[in-house]
């Protein structure tokens, strides 16, 4: 680790453990392993956890526990994660691939992103596929996972006004973030294709497609799968 | 048996206690605004306290009966008419089929709670009816949509209902229109200068129109924490945050779970609900305590709330 954790007080029931001034695959590993031990660490005291970039929200009940007790069990589980970090990166990471069919029709800021990486679309397409991304966070809607990062040479800057309807689906690039829209949504980033796999499904166990620590890969796919496998135009 | 909806008024909600333990997948909590009105209204309803009510927004609902059961409303204050009959609010009322239940506007406060007998019977979506329009969860038919008219609202029967009233020394006021709020400093509070820090706690805020269930704009002095960029991190109820413009917003139960903008802390829950009875224009003013405060704070009121439930007066059928 290249700086020092810190907890800080976020609320009469949370506390917010700093990992790390900058996000990093290390970091989210160690993150979402500390997490899990919070999960067991805690029991019922624990209401809920929130990962992000380079911390990790941890909401307690406070009518069953306080927060010296939370902090304490929070440096145990630090400390009991770095230390079998190599063992749990094996066994709570999963390789995810997303299939995506690249195309202005689904995608209609192809164009432009190509023309301000002064670059062809093929070869925008085959830079996005060729990253292998970290779930850096989930959040400003359910199922909405930040993936980093981009190859710098097709990183975006957000679109100057955000559009009213995003469809659900959505592949998408915001400076060197991608993310899979999981909903119709409204939404600044800049659409590239279309993915046909259901980010976020109430009704399915688990509900989403991916998890915060996971990696993820796109892999363009046709018009006629992207059909196949239920994408809607 | 069920309670149909007439008329939706300007927006009404089921809520339950709230969505927990869903936060990391980007699912926010939901859950009534003012929570002390919600648990009152399930409490002169015999029920237990998190049982799904509608929240009002400012009023217009009329619903139309066919189960005999009760009734109460509590929170800001609206009109309430059974049958066309004035009644009071903050007392549970029996209930046949064939009424019609009505809650006029607001008068003061901006958020009325109507618990019927042993709640509203929706199907929970991540283990709760909290409707969140902005996520497309909870509600009657689990989609995030409000009420509107023709819901049929499923509730149980109750052939005898017992019925309650709130003493008149533990009803709140809302017509004043302000709010003293206690805030937990935390998260980025070291980038908030005590010069800030003291200008903040010093200065009267006036509730702009932006205010919703997600969050409470505000308008006062402009505060400007020493802090050019952060990574976007888990927000908590309450939470206190300054965008560029150095305004305060304080996130409410439909918040998005994540955000960017430096925080001074969060507004301690018990206080949540006087926020959010405010209309535009309330005045709010904030006050600085430690965690340990917050803590013993809720342990009190817990005692007290735990012992208020002995407080509701029987009304003789």
């Amino acid at each position: 680790m290249s700086t020092e954790k810190t907890i800080a007080i976020a609320g009469e029931n949370a506390l917010i453990v700093y990992f790390s001034d900058k996000p990093g695959a290390a970091v989210s590993t160690e993150i979402a392993n500390t997490a899990k031990k919070l999960q067991t660490y805690l029991g019922a005291t624990l209401i809920d956890l929130v990962p992000s970039y380079a911390s990790l929200l941890v909401i307690f009940d406070p009518f069953k526990t306080d927060h010296h007790s939370v902090n304490r069990a929070i440096c145990t589980a630090i400390n009991a994660s770095t230390k079998s970090a190599p063992a749990a990166r094996t066994t709570s990471q999963s390789l995810v691939t997303l299939p995506v069919y690249y195309s202005s029709e689904s995608g209609p800021d192809l164009h432009s992103v190509a023309d301000n990486a002064e670059l062809s679309v093929e070869e925008v397409v085959s830079l996005h596929q060729q990253g292998e991304y970290q779930v850096y966070a989930i959040g400003f809607a359910p199922g909405f996972a930040y993936l980093g990062e981009v190859d710098p040479r097709i990183a975006t800057a957000r679109l100057a006004t955000p559009r009213q309807h995003v469809p659900r689906g959505s592949v998408a690039i915001a400076d060197r973030q991608t993310a899979v829209y999981p909903s119709d949504s409204p939404g600044g980033w800049n659409l590239i294709g279309r993915c046909p796999t259901l980010m976020f499904n109430p009704q399915a166990t688990p509900s989403m497609a991916v998890a915060v620590g996971d990696r993820v890969r796109f892999e363009a796919i046709d018009r006629a799968t992207f059909i196949a496998m239920g994408g809607v135009l | 048996m069920s309670l149909q909806v007439i008329k939706p008024g300007i927006l009404s909600l089921l809520q339950d206690g709230g969505r927990f333990g869903h936060q990391g997948m980007g699912i926010t909590t939901g859950g009534p605004v003012d929570s002390n009105a919600f648990y009152w209204a399930n409490l002169l309803c015999e029920n237990s306290r998190n049982s799904a009510c509608i929240e009002v927004t400012t009023g217009g609902l009329r619903l139309a009966s066919t189960v005999k059961t009760c009734l109460a409303v509590t929170g800001a204050s609206v009109s309430l008419r059974i049958n066309s009959k004035a009644v009071e609010l903050w007392q549970s009322h029996s209930i046949n089929p064939g009424d019609c239940i009505e809650l006029g506007f607001a008068s003061s406060g901006s958020r009325a709670y109507l618990a019927v007998a042993g709640g509203f019977l929706a199907e929970p979506v991540f283990d709760s009816v909290a409707t969140v329009i902005r996520e497309n969860l909870g509600g009657l038919s689990g989609d995030g949509s409000p009420l509107k008219t023709g819901d049929l609202l499923p509730c149980k029967s109750v052939e005898e209902p017992q019925l309650w009233r709130l003493p008149e020394s533990l009803i709140t006021d809302y017509s004043q229109n302000s709010a003293h709020l206690r805030v937990i400093l935390g998260c980025q509070q070291e980038a908030f200068s005590e010069a800030q820090k003291q200008l903040f706690f010093s200065s009267e805020y006036r509730v702009s129109q932006y205010c919703d269930r997600m969050g409470y704009r505000l308008q006062g002095a402009s505060i400007t924490p020493a802090i050019e960029s952060m990574l976007s991190e888990g927000i908590c109820l309450g939470a206190v945050q300054f965008p560029a413009d150095g305004q305060p917003i304080v996130l409410l139960n439909d918040r998005q779970t994540m955000g960017g903008y430096p925080k001074i802390g969060s507004v301690l829950s018990l206080d949540i609900g006087k926020l959010a009875q405010l209309t535009a224009g309330g005045a709010v003013h904030f006050k600085p305590i430690s965690i340990d405060q917050a803590q013993t704070l809720l342990a009190e009121h817990k005692t007290q709330f735990d012992a208020r439930s002995d407080a509701l007066i029987k009304i003789d059928n």
